[in-house]
């Protein structure tokens, strides 16, 4: 039994001193596997006398199970070291930049347009396109401007030729749908608009967003309503806004619509060319001439007319300070947005 | 129009500062645009006298003058050519400050001492250009104060005047305005009839009624037009922004800016027979004031003589008649030409004057003979004359009608918002020179000659807004009944394939929707295009027929600016003449060029290629969910690389294209890199389906691969469309995983390897199924492309 003894204090140092799991395997296998000492030695116990060979056979079962024992141990111990040191050697720099393609954007008149859609349709108005070349009679016609009208000097019109123009304002597209469908109606028209002047403030082709609200109760009160809501969700912000008389021939009374001016808070600076207030849209109620031409009853119903400038709104809003970059796409410009 | 608020003042001084004025009558309407002084500040000028002009001794041009600014008498040297004794001009005293921080001390000119400055217009800032000293009026006191004597603590409000308001083109109107919103009373200057001295008449016939209702004429015989109009009179149309010309025509045009009341001036002298107001006959020309010939159109309203025309009625009068300085007798015009048939004919010319801009608007048809008889009293008073009586002709069924407009108050509650007090209503009314009389329900209201805009009811409730205050109107906000919209399901969103591609590195251009003709050529030399009659520039004339032209300027304009890489894409209408008729055609483009991935560690620098914008390009065809009716077919196009293009079609329709700039178009462009171009009609990305989902299988799937050797002429899509057809029914998906050529292929031939993937809804397939799909695969392979099956 001194053996016995021996032979576990060998194999206790042998499996602490154990390095990997290979080590440990083949200790396994000399100690406890079929030809191992420790098998060997319960295989012994057949020469041995019926009278010690429960208690030999004990002892060595003990030894055999402390060993199981301490390789289970030490083979967790080992696993977890491994596991650790796999874990260090595949440590990467998290701070690497990621991989893969880079993210583009949307055109600010774009971004701007959908803030606008986004504000109306949730109060039920529906966006509506329509053509850009257009005839006369949409463009003006219909909209109480008749040919020679001095109104038409206001709108530096591109001609295509006598009867077909580069729509001026988006409003054809609000004579088009009141020739096509009934009150009431709630429409935005979204759009390229196009005249013939070109400086520091104007552009050939600007974008547009008309409104168009005709119900039987429709009032100028609620055209101030809508109009000094919208202003206040599209800047984020309180803001003081007014009504000035103005004239355009498809609404009565028109209006131009100021925004105190943000850069100056309405002290008055250059942007606002001294006055504290920047003029934004232009609104008004719908002309009855304009009800007629398309046949709309106008004792039954009444209704009001906004549009607004994009660039205008989206130049005051991100702070952009010349319109011409807007059409120029350098990616500079373009991937602030 | 400019007006000087002195003027204003003299009509209706409200207890405004000039401020709030302008802000009261911007309020009103009338929007301000700027308000200047009159005149560059200075100091130290006075009125003073010329006693005496001595040639200087040593220099041709100086004159040594002794001047009175009343109290004592100083040496000034001077160099004006209208220097002369008795002549009152604005000295500037020793000390005085002048405009460009010109102090003015005692000097010593060519060795004669001058003590102080005798001064021109523009010195002081009242004038661009001046040819002398300003002179001054015989009866101006010495010693006063210039800038007090002339008014010159004066400023210049410039509005906008709206189109329909033309009754505030003048200093009247503009008073009757401020007069009404200050519930002030406006002084109106009497007109009183000036004495007729002759019996002289010049006859008038007026042939076009219809186009000129009312013409009212005037001999004035004997006057003196080399009598200079007097300062007060030319420092009033100088702040209103007209220069003075002579008498006669300063008289004419100061009852434009008082009244509004155009006014003509001939020389009797120089007419022939009588006024005749008629269309131009055919071959008619003129010569106008400014020296232009123009050919008269029939369609054009002259004023002519019994030799021919004499003016363009309304716009401006021509050269031959007017008055010079020799003139002695003069017929005096005043007239109200219709707005209707007057409209867009100064334009049509390329004209555009104060007169036209008036009478196009409408000039008050009742203020002929009183502006006639004003004019007058002015002209006689200046150079004198002797005055014939007036001679109006009128056609009073073509003067303008005007019909009583009916105000209903349950209207201005309706479209106002509020109840508005009759009181009010009235008072408004009133004001703005209407007859109101009340009734049951509202008002009945006779409309003034001066306003031609006020028609129906909608224009009263305009003015009832506009002059109680659109700002004190109330604010309510809109009721409607809440109605869930349709928003059908198949439909892709514009909006959501713009963030996609934005996801896949895009950024959205937004493009002008002319081009240069010559680009668009480049691209597109078969279609014409739609040509503007009037464009900004060459480079802007016609309308883009496809995105591609501007995309690819926007592509130029980055890589000149040193951008390497440059991913882009545009929606928006192009527009396609065709014998149907134009089409305005929804349209996604895209481009790209440079690398496939911005710089970076962890990805090799390659440059993007024709597959990453198809990838891209397919991508959006899969969010349709109906990606199998589309297909890419080889063709040839303009300005794409002959082997790198394909179009692209949807159920056999052609929907669009793809492909890399030619590289010698690129070159010529100024483009390093390669560029890749798609387009295509907007309308099919948008069109998608309703998802309808079909039963996953619960058996596996069998995977095979096969490699096959094929020409390199044959088309992978044709290819792989033939055995999707030989496969079978158990085929599930395939997959081209690898393209390759070089070593070990015979030259002309290129290796194609597909996975084919197999599974059943209902049972696990047999060995035996899978092979005899293969084979059927290997055997259509073998027929049809002559193709080997490699190892």
């Amino acid at each position: 039994m001194e053996n016995l003894e021996a032979l576990a204090n060998e194999a206790r140092v042998a499996i602490a001193a154990a390095e990997d799991s290979a080590t440990l395997e083949r200790l396994r296998v000399d100690y406890l596997g079929k030809k191992g000492h420790i098998t060997s030695l319960l295989k012994g116990l057949a020469d041995l006398s019926a009278e010690v060979r429960p208690s030999v056979g004990a002892l060595i079962n003990t030894v055999k199970q402390e060993l199981q024992d301490l390789m289970g141990v030490r083979k967790i111990a080992l696993d977890a070291t491994s596991v650790s040191r796999k874990l260090e050697q595949e440590t990467i720099d998290v701070t690497l930049p990621g991989r893969g393609q880079s993210t583009g954007g949307m055109h600010p008149v774009t971004r701007t347009i959908e803030r606008m859609e986004d504000f109306f349709s949730a109060i039920g108005f529906e966006v509506i396109e329509g053509p850009e070349i257009e005839d006369d009679y949409h463009n003006f016609e219909a909209l109480n401007i008749p040919a020679h009208h001095p109104a038409r000097a206001m709108h530096d019109t591109f001609y295509v030729d006598d009867h077909t123009v580069l729509r001026t304002h988006t409003s054809p597209v609000q004579v088009r749908v009141m020739e096509s469908q009934k009150p009431p109606l709630r429409i935005i028209c979204p759009g390229r608009v196009y005249r013939c002047d070109s400086d520091l403030t104007h552009s050939p082709m600007f974008h547009q967003v008309e409104g168009l609200l005709i119900d039987e109760h429709s009032s100028f009160a609620d055209l101030k309503g809508l109009i000094e809501d919208f202003l206040h969700a599209f800047f984020e912000r309180e803001l003081a806004v007014r009504f000035r008389p103005s004239y355009f021939p498809f609404t009565e009374p028109s209006a131009e619509v100021d925004i105190q001016c943000g850069n100056c808070a309405g002290q008055g600076c250059r942007v606002c060319s001294q006055t504290g207030w920047i003029e934004v849209m232009g609104c008004g109620m719908v002309h009855p001439k304009v009800f007629e031409f398309s046949g709309i009853d106008t004792e039954k119903f009444s209704g009001f007319a906004f549009g607004m400038g994009v660039e205008r709104l989206a130049m005051l809003r991100y702070g952009v300070n010349d319109l011409r970059l807007f059409f120029d796409n350098d990616l500079r410009f373009l991937e602030q947005f | 129009m400019k007006f000087s608020e002195q003027w204003l003042r003299e009509w209706v001084s409200p207890a405004l500062s000039t401020e709030e004025l302008a802000h009261q009558i911007t309020m009103a309407g009338l929007e301000v645009d700027a308000i200047d002084p009159v005149a560059e500040m200075f100091s130290g000028v006075v009125v003073a006298q010329i006693l005496s002009v001595e040639q200087h001794p040593t220099a041709d041009k100086l004159r040594i003058c002794q001047v009175s600014s009343g109290n004592d008498t100083v040496q000034v040297v001077c160099g004006a050519a209208n220097a002369r004794v008795g002549l009152k001009v604005p000295f500037a005293q020793v000390g005085a400050e002048l405009p460009g921080n010109l102090r003015i001390a005692r000097a010593k000119l060519r060795g004669v001492e001058s003590h102080g400055m005798l001064c021109a217009e523009q010195e002081l800032g009242l004038s661009e250009v001046s040819d002398g000293l300003m002179e001054l009026a015989p009866d101006a006191p010495l010693g006063a104060d210039l800038r007090s004597y002339l008014g010159l603590n004066d400023r210049v409000i410039e509005i906008s005047v709206t189109p329909n308001r033309a009754d505030c083109l003048g200093i009247a109107g503009i008073a009757r305005e401020v007069g009404l919103l200050n519930k002030l009373a406006v002084n109106t200057p009497a007109i009183a009839s000036a004495p007729v001295t002759t019996t002289t008449i010049f006859s008038v016939g007026v042939p076009a009624g219809e186009c000129c209702p009312r013409y009212v004429g005037r001999v004035i015989e004997g006057v003196d037009v080399s009598r200079p109009s007097p300062v007060w009179l030319q420092e009033r149309l100088r702040r209103c922004g007209l220069r003075s010309i002579d008498a006669v025509v300063d008289v004419t045009n100061f009852l434009l800016l008082e009244l509004g009341q155009p006014m003509h001036a001939f020389d009797l002298g120089k007419l022939r027979g009588g006024i005749e107001v008629r269309l131009a006959a055919p071959g008619e020309s003129i010569e106008l004031l400014d020296g232009q010939n123009i050919a008269l159109r029939p369609d054009t309203l002259v004023i002519a003589d019994h030799e021919g025309p004499l003016a363009i009625a309304g716009i401006m009068g021509g050269k031959q008649s007017a008055v010079t300085a020799s003139t002695r007798d003069i017929f005096l015009e005043a007239a109200f030409f219709a707005p209707n048939p007057l409209a867009g004919k100064a334009r049509s010319y390329g004209l555009h004057t104060d007169s036209s801009h008036r009478f196009e608007r409408g000039v008050d048809f009742r203020l002929q003979v009183e502006a006639m008889e004003r004019a007058t009293q002015m002209l006689v008073d200046i150079v004198g004359g002797e005055v014939g009586p007036i001679h109006e002709v009128v056609s009073n069924e073509h003067l303008p009608v005007r019909s009583d407009v009916t105000l209903r108050a349950a209207r201005i509650e309706k479209v106002l918002g509020f109840a508005m007090a009759a009181s009010e209503v009235e008072r408004i009314l009133f004001g703005l020179g209407l007859v109101v009389t009340a009734t049951k329900d509202g008002w009945i209201c006779s409309v003034p000659s001066w306003r031609f805009d006020i028609a129906i009811e909608a224009d009263l409730l305009e003015e009832l807004a506009r002059v109680y205050g659109y700002n004190r109107l109330p604010v309510t906000r809109i009721r409607a009944d809440l109605v869930i919209p349709a928003r059908p399901e198949a439909e892709l969103s514009l909006r959501y394939l713009r963030r996609h591609l934005s996801a896949r590195g895009y950024r959205e251009a937004i493009t002008y929707s002319f081009v240069n003709p010559e680009l668009q050529k480049v691209f597109d030399p078969e279609q014409a295009p739609v040509t503007l009659r009037n464009p900004m520039s060459t480079d802007m004339s016609v309308m883009r027929t496809s995105l591609l032209p501007g995309l690819v300027s926007a592509v130029l304009h980055n890589t000149n600016r040193q951008q390497p890489r440059v991913r882009l894409f545009e929606t928006g209408l192009r527009f396609v003449p065709g014998s149907s008729g134009l089409r305005q055609v929804s349209t996604l483009a895209m481009v790209c060029t440079g690398q496939r991935y911005a710089e970076s560690w962890s990805v090799l620098a390659d440059g993007t290629d024709f597959f990453d914008l198809k990838g891209d390009l397919e991508s959006l065809l899969v969010l349709t969910r109906q990606s199998a009716d589309f297909a890419f077919e080889v063709c040839s196009r303009p300005a794409f690389h002959p082997g790198q293009s394909a179009r692209l079609t949807r159920k056999g329709q052609m929907v669009g294209y793809i492909g890399t700039l030619h590289p010698t178009v690129g070159g010529d462009l100024g483009l390093d890199s390669p560029l890749y171009l798609c387009e295509i009609d907007l309308a099919v990305l948008l069109e998608g389906t309703i998802p309808a989902c079909k039963d996953l299988s619960r058996f596996p799937e069998v995977r095979r691969d096969i490699a096959v050797v094929v020409d390199k002429s044959v088309l992978a899509a044709k290819l792989m469309e033939d055995v999707r057809g030989a496969a079978g029914t158990y085929l599930t998906d395939l997959r081209l995983f690898d393209v390759y050529t070089g070593k070990g292929i015979d030259p002309k031939r290129k290796s194609l390897a597909l996975g084919l993937t197999f599974r059943d809804q209902s049972r696990t397939l047999s060995d035996q199924d899978v092979n005899l799909a293969v084979g059927q695969v290997i055997d259509l392979l073998e027929k049809n492309y002559n193709a080997e099956l490699r190892n």
